[in-house]
């Protein structure tokens, strides 16, 4: 009853249409130059590893795939650990602000990072953190935690208040009870919540262009050196981009099995 | 489930509190500083007062023109993605398979779009829709059409629209069939007896089931297609000429680009303004919503 008539057709069409783009970046990065611009191959006919060989040599070419990761990491942790108890309590108590503050942070997620682009960059200079992963990752907060605290405050709701208030009887402080039971309880809720703080700060590029300059430049922002004076280095720039999907098919990959539900951001 | 009332749950809140107040609220009071001032370089900046939002809102002053005709070409852009992504959205939805290793697989696939640097999502759609080298362009080009994405308006906006159908689509999709999952089963056998047709099924038990996150989906398409940036600016860089320049690359060509930081600190408040509204209404309509199913079903509970 679920599905409609027709539906491996429209599915399967619709799975090709979101393919083949990134098969075509796929195809390209094995080529060589010479065949992107002189002919046109379904599928490369001198197969190539060059182009890779050159970004894993490269220091400043996989410098960046690390400069990202080091920021994503970092934000990603931050997020979690002040979102967690945040989303305990909008999720148990009722206290003065509460629903302002909820609206507040929801709208810092709807925030144009265009909006924010300078002034981080004046603020972010002026503490000394300019240019280092810190910066790109407390700048990520401003839409990370605001989305963390939503999603787990649904999986928090979900746990119910009985249990608390069993291991308060049990003599449970409420530090020890928050890391020994909370904690393990809404596990795949904090796996749903880092997925998605994973996603949106790897996937940024203003403000991560923006707050750095050489030591933390990242990926997306080397990416654009591909351009030179010979012209576009078409098969560098597919093979760079081709490395970006990876870390992003590994993480869905581990949590395919969430995703429905993280998508119901765990209220439905 | 009522929640008790206790002020030092402020204590919980108050890292994630300190967290987004640092990087909100500060850079919010330079927008605000700079919005009612002029500079001339060196550091040097003068009292403007409003000056900068009564030209902003007139359209015969060149700030107030590009300002707005950026405005309606986003709001254009909006209203286009989402008339496209929703319903789609919903069909694709509905097509999953119900089990087995197929769904594992289709969820991968569809999620690989979101996850995709939005820099080199652009880059995709760059190199896809090039008539020279991209097998889009190529094969619209040997049809007999004359596509070329970086010359013709038209199909500068038919790209970045058809990269947005690509790139968020699978949002609205897995968004819907996280609430498809979440029917019981029950539902569609009881359907199944009264002998309702597959289009009663859709419109009395899978829409309004779906309700919740067709808004929540509506909420971030709307948000995100009105703050979009990086990928048509990787694409089409704004152009063919400025048909193709939304707010946010508007507004980062006056600020980075010319640094006039008083226009663009005035563009930029106003510009969130308009977001922070639609964004309340539409909590206000959510959380409304929310409360009305409940007390439905307190009520049905008492009989």
């Amino acid at each position: 009853m679920h599905s409609i008539p027709g539906h491996r057709v429209i599915l399967i069409l619709f799975l090709i249409f979101l393919l083949l783009p990134i098969y075509w970046l796929v195809n390209m990065s094995f080529k060589t130059n010479g065949e992107i611009v002189s002919t046109m191959t379904l599928w490369p006919h001198q197969p190539t590893i060059a182009n890779y060989m050159r970004i894993f040599t490269d220091e400043s070419w996989y410098s960046g795939y690390i400069n990202s990761l080091k920021y994503v990491v970092i934000n990603t942790i931050i997020s979690i650990s002040v979102a967690l108890p945040a989303a305990y309590a909008f999720s148990r108590y009722r206290f003065l602000g509460d629903k302002h503050l909820f609206f507040w942070l929801l709208s810092n997620r709807m925030a144009p990072a265009a909006v924010y682009a300078l002034p981080f960059f004046n603020l972010y200079s002026a503490i000394n953190l300019f240019d280092t992963p810190w910066a790109v990752a407390l700048a990520h907060c401003i839409f990370n935690v605001p989305l963390a605290v939503w999603i787990l405050e649904g999986f928090v709701s979900g746990v119910p208040r009985e249990i608390d208030e069993t291991a308060f009887l049990d003599g449970y402080s409420f530090p020890r009870f928050f890391i020994r039971i909370l904690v393990p309880l809404i596990a795949s809720g904090i796996g749903v919540a880092a997925f998605f703080c994973f996603m949106f700060s790897w996937v940024e590029l203003l403000l991560a262009r923006t707050l750095t300059s050489v030591d933390a430049k990242p990926i997306s922002a080397v990416m654009t050196r591909t351009v030179s004076a010979a012209g576009m280095d078409w098969g560098l720039l597919a093979a760079a981009g081709v490395l970006t999907i990876i870390p992003g098919a590994l993480v869905i990959w581990f949590v395919r099995n969430y995703i429905a539900r993280g998508f119901a951001l765990g209220r439905v | 489930m009522d929640k008790t009332i206790n002020q030092k749950a402020w204590f919980l809140v108050l890292p994630v509190f300190l967290v987004v107040a640092f990087s909100a609220v500060l850079p919010l009071m330079t927008v605000v500083n700079y919005s009612m001032q002029d500079t001339f370089g060196n550091n040097q900046f003068f009292w403007n007062g409003v000056g900068w939002f009564k030209e902003l809102l007139d359209p015969t002053t060149d700030l107030g023109g590009r300002f707005l005709a950026s405005l309606w070409r986003n709001l254009f852009f909006s209203a286009v993605i989402l008339a496209i992504e929703v319903p789609l959205g919903i069909v694709v939805a509905l097509s999953m398979p119900r089990q087995g290793f197929s769904v594992a697989v289709c969820l991968v696939i569809l999620a690989l779009p979101l996850l995709i640097p939005w820099n080199v999502v652009g880059t995709i759609w760059q190199i896809f829709g090039r008539p020279d080298i991209g097998l889009m362009g190529y094969v619209l080009n040997s049809l007999g059409l004359n596509y070329n994405y970086v010359s013709n308006d038209l199909d500068a906006w038919a790209t970045v629209i058809v990269m947005d159908v690509w790139h968020w689509t699978s949002l609205v999709a897995l968004l819907c069939y996280a609430g498809l999952k979440s029917i019981p089963d029950a539902y569609y056998q009881a359907a199944q007896i009264d002998g309702a047709s597959r289009w009663a099924v859709f419109k009395a038990i899978q829409l309004p089931k779906m309700n919740r996150v067709l808004l929540i989906a509506v909420l971030l398409r709307f948000m995100d297609s009105f703050m979009i940036y990086t990928e048509p600016f990787v694409v089409t860089g704004g152009g063919p000429g400025n048909s193709t320049t939304f707010v946010s690359i508007e507004l980062v060509k006056i600020a980075l680009g010319q640094f006039d930081l008083g226009k663009a600190a005035a563009l930029s408040l106003v510009y969130n303004l308009i977001i922070i509204i639609v964004c309340w209404i539409f909590y206000t309509v959510m959380t409304n919503a929310g409360v009305q199913r409940r007390v439905v079903v307190d009520k049905k509970g008492v009989k």
